[in-house]
């Protein structure tokens, strides 16, 4: 369900109804970018964000920093090879 | 040939009709000889010979819309594609007819631009538009204009590929990117609202074949990778030949806009229209020189080698992961989807 | 593709895959059959077959493809209701690809319109809104499908009809919840099932914390996994993690994209437009409680249900599905009598087998995710 899929503000078209170009992988759209503006992040800030569009709307900002995170966790284990003694899942509680 | 819009008269046998048949057809396509206006097209049979022992004889309609898009039209699309039909049952593609069917209120600028880039398209591929067709529909009875090209061609002597000579351990070659047709008419409709660089890769592929019939005149089978894309010609071939098709994954050649749009609306590259893609597959020992020369024409640059012939039956696909997922024939047309 | 293409690299899957095979051999030790994953969302079901994922998984450790495609659960009586709206001459019907070919009782609409009725195909509600700008003489309504990740942009959607004043414009809402619906599948008493992968885009909106609720009141551990295959892989190993350690937690493996509150935005966009259905029919589970969305009275002028007159029919289920145990966990799709044979997805009888996310479609189109696929059942039955 829900398709969704990483792009980059390229453009806001119209700050006030808050629209945005974004492009994915080559292919331009115009997207609600609704989602990720608040007062930490006005709309002029959105500019070169990646974020995950679905349906033509930004659903949200990527953390850039977290995907490294889980990069940086999908390398450890490539690298590690299953030791066996200590499988690489540290718990990441979701709690908040 | 003054009128600013296509009218039933310009179909109806009269006066309008000769005009916009000397005006504007003839003018262009160049027929040559003195039976030019007669109601077929006389061809020698001795040029014929020449080029081989076999004729080889297809016809396809266009409907494509809109008629104009990224990187070509309806135009050169109906003599590309007949051309390419021709080219890859290893034939010198020699003759064309052109039948216009031509919704009434169609902008006589419009049909010009469509006819001239059919004569562009027949000099292209050196071949030479002698006869035709023009029919007129009141308003609604067609979607601004449909073509229909048949063509002749002269089959090589020696060379026969064809879809039942598969054998387990060939090699499946194409020559670029897939997708990309398919990609830009889907962009080019506009209903989606979306803008991409992407242009139609649409192309007479028959200097290509015959760089490839010089290397490997024993290629077993060619077809170009129309509708329903590259899955549907593989799996045509399966059928006919009894036999799998193994594809690699990582060997597909897929631009990356092609790639993105199919991402954003759930598409599959395998099952977009080219219209200037060739599907070859020749036995393994051949393999490197195919590619080769395929490499080295200026339509296969990109060309790859992307899979093979197995025993069993169907089309898989092996991913990156090592594992086979099945790539069946497309049941209906791919529609963009959100889930 | 930048985020995209790190997480499909076959090479880092290794180290994941032993990592489970251990795991899997633990857990297994001491109890019959291997351990059970449901991954809830159809994107993953879809990613999973695409990369043929089942395939690497050692024979402890099995994937059960959940409820999670919007168009499979859409039952057929709301298609017709959908039909119904395009024979008003007013109406242009606006709808996703996604349910064109879903067959209502009678008819798709794709059918409907080749039969004549006006339906469009969108990629966003906006570009309906658009069309509903472009001809104030007719009537536009959005067929809207989806769970909580594409029902703010439905309300979005709807506020930006309300802000410019297209009033030509409504919505046949068919939006629906998840944690409902996995809280219905938990309380059956068939359930097999140890864990879940919880769906990472309807976690972007909702967050992390409505979970909690499965792994407190229904203890099973749940991971909210992003869509490319290292995502899955980890996520299904973070599952089996909790289960060897005895834990039932919600976890976030998509942390680059959910937060435990969700998006607020899109949150409050859903709390005004829309107010949650005592209950709703999902194809194959039945009428599940609080399970789907509908317009809030305040926009009672943006709601086809509404403004138009519909036939509200139910139409039952085939006999022979098996879609519900499917769904459990019990049964495989092959397990079914009319699997590939009276139900394909030329001709779906049952929900699974409606979109390409289904979990009886996708063992159909992509043939069993085997490594070494024998020739599907349907070739045997064409013969
Ligand atoms: S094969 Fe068809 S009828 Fe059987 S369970 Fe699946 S969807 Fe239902």
């Amino acid at each position: 369900m829900c398709l969704g899929i990483p792009g980059q503000i390229l453009e806001i078209t119209d700050g006030e109804q808050k629209l945005a170009i974004v492009d994915v992988g080559g292919v331009r759209r115009g997207v609600n970018i609704a989602c990720i503006v608040d007062e930490d992040h006005p709309v002029e800030s959105c500019l070169g964000d990646w974020v995950l569009v679905h349906v033509g709307f930004a659903l949200n900002r990527i953390d850039p920093e977290e995907a490294q995170i889980t990069l940086d966790m999908l390398e450890e284990m490539a690298a590690l090879q299953a030791t066996l003694a200590d499988p690489p899942f540290g718990p990441i509680p979701a709690q908040g | 040939m003054t009128d600013p819009t296509v009218t039933l008269a310009h179909g109806n046998g009269g006066r309008a009709m000769q005009d916009l048949i000397t005006g504007v057809l003839v003018n262009q396509f160049q027929p040559q000889g003195p039976t030019v206006l007669e109601d077929q097209a006389r061809l020698p049979l001795a040029e014929l010979l020449t080029l081989g022992d076999r004729l080889a004889f297809t016809t396809d309609s266009f409907v494509v819309d809109p008629i104009f898009f990224p990187g070509s039209d309806i135009g050169a699309l109906a003599v590309n594609g007949t051309v390419n039909d021709l080219a890859v049952s290893g034939a010198i593609p020699c003759y064309l007819t052109c039948a216009l069917i031509l919704e009434e209120g169609l902008p006589m600028d419009t049909l010009r631009r469509v006819v001239e880039s059919m004569a562009r398209a027949a000099q292209q591929a050196g071949v030479t538009i002698v006869t035709g067709d023009t029919k007129v529909v009141p308003r609604g009875g067609a979607d601004k204009l449909f073509i229909n090209t048949a063509g002749i061609g002269v089959m090589r002597s020696g060379v026969t590929p064809a879809a039942t000579q598969l054998q387990p351990g060939d090699v499946v070659l194409v020559n670029g990117p897939i997708g990309n047709h398919g990609a830009a008419i889907l962009v080019a409709r506009g209903e989606l609202a979306l803008e991409t660089d992407l242009q139609s890769d649409c192309q007479p592929l028959h200097g290509l074949v015959e760089a490839i019939v010089a290397v490997c005149p024993e290629v077993r089978a060619m077809r170009d990778a129309t509708r329903g894309g590259l899955a549907t010609v593989l799996n045509e071939f399966a059928d006919s030949a009894q036999v799998g098709i193994r594809l690699l994954e990582e060997q597909l050649p897929v631009e990356a806009a092609v790639e993105g749009l199919c991402e954003l609306l759930g598409l599959d590259p395998l099952y977009l229209a080219n219209e200037g893609k060739v599907v070859v597959v020749v036995p393994p020992d051949r393999a490197a020189a195919v590619l080769a020369a395929m490499r080295s024409h200026p339509l296969g640059t990109h060309s790859q080698i992307i899979g093979e012939v197995t025993q069993g039956s169907g089309v898989y696909l092996k991913t990156g992961f090592g594992t086979e997922r099945i790539i069946d024939r497309l049941v209906d047309d791919q529609l963009p989807r959100i889930c | 593709m930048k985020y995209v293409q790190e997480f499909r690299d076959p090479q880092k899957a290794q180290g994941l895959l032993a990592a489970i095979r251990a795991l899997g051999d633990q857990l297994t030790a001491e109890r019959p059959g291997p351990i059970k994953v449901m991954e809830v969302c159809g994107g993953h079901t879809h990613a999973i077959f695409k990369y043929g994922l089942e395939a690497l998984l050692p024979p402890t450790v099995e994937l059960v493809h959940g409820p999670g495609c919007p168009v499979c659960i859409m039952p057929r009586g709301r298609l017709d209701d959908a039909i119904a709206l395009t024979q008003y001459p007013s109406v242009i019907l606006t709808t996703f690809g996604d349910v064109m070919r879903v067959p209502g009782s009678r008819q798709s609409l794709l059918q409907a319109k080749a039969a004549g009725a006006d339906i469009r195909l969108v990629y966003s509600p906006l570009d309906a809104l658009e069309i509903a700008a472009a001809h104030p003489d007719r009537q536009v309504v959005f067929f809207a499908i989806g769970f909580e990740t594409t029902a703010p942009s439905t309300a979005l959607t709807v506020l930006q009809a309300e802000r410019q004043g297209i009033e030509n414009f409504s919505l046949f809402c068919n939006h629906v919840l998840v944690v409902p619906a996995l809280e219905a599948l938990l309380s059956h008493p068939n359930l097999q099932l140890d864990g879940f992968i919880g769906p990472g885009h309807v976690s972007v909106v909702i967050g992390a914390r409505p979970y909690q609720v499965i792994a407190e009141r229904y203890h099973k551990p749940v991971t909210i996994s992003g869509f490319e295959p290292l995502d899955i892989l980890q996520s299904l190993g973070m599952v089996l993690r909790q289960l060897a350690e005895g834990r039932c937690q919600v976890e976030n493996q998509y942390t680059r994209l959910v937060q435990a509150t969700g998006n607020p935005v899109a949150l409050a966009a859903m709390a005004r437009v829309f107010v949650v259905r005592d209950q709703f029919e999902w194809r194959g589970l039945g009428d599940i409680p609080a399970s789907g969305l509908r317009m809030h009275p305040a926009y009672a002028r943006f709601d086809a249900e509404a403004k138009f007159t519909l036939p509200h029919g139910q139409v039952a289920d085939h006999r022979a599905c098996a879609c519900g145990e499917i769904l459990q966990g019990v049964k495989k799709p092959w397990d079914c009598k009319v699997f590939g044979t009276a139900c394909t997805p030329e001709h779906p009888l049952g929900a699974c087998m409606v979109s390409s996310e289904g979990a009886c479609a996708a063992y159909y189109k992509y043939g069993h995710g085997r490594p070494h696929p024998a020739p599907p059942p349907r070739r045997l039955a064409q013969v």
